[in-house]
């Protein structure tokens, strides 16, 4: 049996939209930073110029599409763990473009 | 309101993040075995942890009125060592017959690596063959959507498993479907930077109608937060829902999935 009830109708760009406004202008000021030092040539910048890239699609899917787009897109196991950790996005799976 | 933590890794905790916990009103706490930031040497060590988080943890949170279960196996992370592995798996029976005890977990994958899923499909036979409970631990970041397939399929391809008794954790946009529509309950891991947020927690939350989901703080020895539940569950107030659809997700669920191990009871 499903519970679901709709929440009731809120603003939800009052709630929003000042968190989403200082998130976009850290990641901004973030930008410029790494290319002030000269660090944009870090896939990890290239991964997130390439997602930046997809929120500006109509539908709303644009949390799972970034999300994808930094993930592994391969489907077998790797031969042996080398590390345990996990860096944020995938090196090779990023378009040549926006290398 | 009354609510649980589902998923809290409380061997890393404070006395005072019980009490904070207690006053925001947790009942519940069910602690799955994990990684405790640091590889162990030896199986022995993995046997005073199961003694921990099974016979110490549950005293800690009654101090605070609150009930304390727990998950055992060993983790993904430290599964690439396969004969620690065999050792630690073998420590586990004679655990399960304590009342506290709800199943397997958190198994999963973590690189998603060739020995890792070799140890994750023995912990699938392992709850096959003492019936229990399955909770399952996805990988981070970039790893994630490939390893959730991968799991996905080790559990599919168990004729015993089956889906409604397993929790698929950690699951975010890309990858809550894919584990909603093979007939798994999904859980939501609230955790800063690496998981998610509140507000995503309860878009995705919304967009699944709050059907076999549950959500979580998993408060390990990262930097997390223990009262993530219950602050999401005041965002969820903020945004339009009523109190019995937040105590829905917040308490009903977590009940409805863990009672079936036949030892939960709220």
């Amino acid at each position: 049996m499903n519970h679901w009830t709709k929440p009731a109708s809120v603003n939800l760009v009052d709630l929003g939209f000042m968190d989403s406004r200082s998130k976009l202008i850290d990641l901004a000021a973030f930008l410029d930073r790494v290319q002030r030092a000269g660090q944009d040539d870090d896939f990890r910048v290239a991964a997130l110029k390439q997602a930046i890239a997809l929120l500006s699609q109509n539908e709303p899917e644009r949390a799972k599409k970034v999300l994808l787009s930094f993930s592994d897109p391969s489907t077998e196991p790797i031969p042996k763990a080398t590390m345990q950790g996990a860096i944020g996005a995938h090196k090779e799976s990023l378009k040549v473009e926006a290398v | 309101m009354p609510y649980i933590e589902p998923h809290g890794h409380m061997v890393s905790r404070t006395m005072y993040d019980y009490e904070k916990m207690a006053l925001a009103g947790c009942e519940i706490i069910c602690e799955p075995a994990f990684w405790a930031g640091f590889d162990r040497s030896s199986a022995d060590g993995f046997f005073d942890y199961f003694r921990q988080i099974t016979e110490y943890e549950p005293k800690r949170a009654a101090r605070f009125g609150i009930k304390h279960f727990s998950w055992l196996c060993i983790n993904p992370k430290e599964a690439e060592d396969t004969m620690l592995a065999d050792d630690v798996m073998a420590l586990i029976p004679e655990f399960l017959n304590k009342p506290n005890v709800l199943g397997i977990g958190e198994i999963g994958l973590n690189k998603n690596s060739r020995n890792e899923l070799l140890i994750l499909e023995k912990h699938i036979q392992l709850a096959a063959d003492y019936d229990q409970l399955v909770l399952v631990h996805t990988p981070h970041l970039e790893d994630k959507r490939k390893g959730t397939q991968l799991i996905l399929d080790a559990l599919k391809n168990h004729p015993k498993i089956k889906p409604e008794r397993v929790i698929i954790d950690h699951v975010e946009e890309h990858t809550i479907q894919m584990v909603l529509d093979q007939g798994f309950w999904a859980g939501i891991t609230l955790y800063p930077e690496s998981k998610c947020t509140p507000h995503r927690a309860i878009d995705m939350l919304e967009s699944c109608q709050a059907e076999r989901i549950w959500m979580n703080s998993a408060c390990d020895w990262g930097v997390s937060d223990p009262l993530a539940v219950p602050k999401t569950m005041l965002e969820m107030k903020r945004r339009g829902w009523t109190k019995e659809s937040i105590q829905h997700v917040a308490f009903d669920n977590p009940v409805k999935f863990m009672q079936q191990s036949g030892k939960f009871t709220p």
